[in-house]
């Protein structure tokens, strides 16, 4: 024990009722850009690098892998889960920006968190939507 | 302001943790700046072709520039793991394990792309 913990007024507090909302819809919405943040990157590091490494040695490898490649992702369900992942970037992309600029003391009062969140997924949305309809 | 007169925490070094929060900016600044320009590459060229890809990736400065950003996403991807591995992994022995995994995977990856970008 710290000499400074010793000195504490040995007080008992009244205990205080907890109350856990951990439903993400009721979070608001700085809560779930940042946890949609951290999903997303996981999401990255787990399956994306990895998947993303291999795609580029094996299309860089030959034209016949090349060719390959293009065509499985051509498939329709390919090109679904592609645009998941595209999401998963998007949404990181822009969270991050967003992130940058707090640093920077932009944006820090809640009306305009809440406000540059609602953008935050609004761009990611709209961003995927475009990818999605030039690969389609 | 609020102005903070008494405080528990705990001093552990000066300083602590500023470096990877510095770190997770600057690679997050190096990794916008060329997704970008990866981005304008496949909206100016509606096809890619085979000779299109490999000449992109033939140029020294691209393939310096592909492994700058590459080395950017493993730093940054470490910082924030194991800032995620830190809040929700307590028991001490499991979460080091994990990071151990994590940097090893993470160095695989940067050898792994030297290899792909200098194989041509």
């Amino acid at each position: 024990m710290s000499a400074r913990s010793q000195n504490r007024p040995k007080v008992r507090l009244k205990v205080r009722p907890k109350y856990y909302d951990l439903n993400l819809f009721n979070l608001p919405l700085p809560a779930l850009v940042s946890i949609f943040h951290r999903i997303t990157g996981m999401v990255m590091f787990l399956f994306m690098i990895p998947l993303a490494l291999y795609l580029l040695q094996a299309t860089l490898k030959s034209e016949s892998g090349f060719n390959f490649w293009s065509n499985v992702l051509n498939f329709p369900l390919v090109k679904l889960i592609l645009l998941g992942f595209v999401w998963a970037f998007l949404h990181h992309f822009f969270a991050g920006l967003r992130y940058l600029l707090l640093d920077l003391h932009i944006g820090v009062t809640k009306a305009e968190a809440r406000t540059s969140s609602m953008w935050v997924f609004a761009l990611g949305a709209v961003a995927t939507i475009l990818f999605g309809a030039r690969i389609w | 302001m609020v102005s903070i007169t008494k405080t528990d925490k705990q001093p552990v070094g000066a300083h602590y943790g500023w470096r990877e929060w510095l770190a997770q900016r600057v690679t997050a600044v190096i990794m916008a700046l060329f997704a970008i320009i990866i981005f304008g590459f496949f909206v100016i060229k509606s096809e890619i072709s085979y000779q299109d890809w490999k000449a992109l990736f033939g140029s020294q400065l691209f393939r310096v520039l592909a492994l700058l950003f590459l080395i950017s996403v493993y730093y940054h991807a470490w910082i924030g793991v194991r800032d995620v591995l830190m809040d929700y992994i307590k028991p001490t022995a499991i979460r080091v394990t994990l990071q151990v995994m994590v940097i090893l995977s993470l160095v695989s990856f940067t050898i792994w792309s030297i290899a792909i970008l200098w194989a041509q």
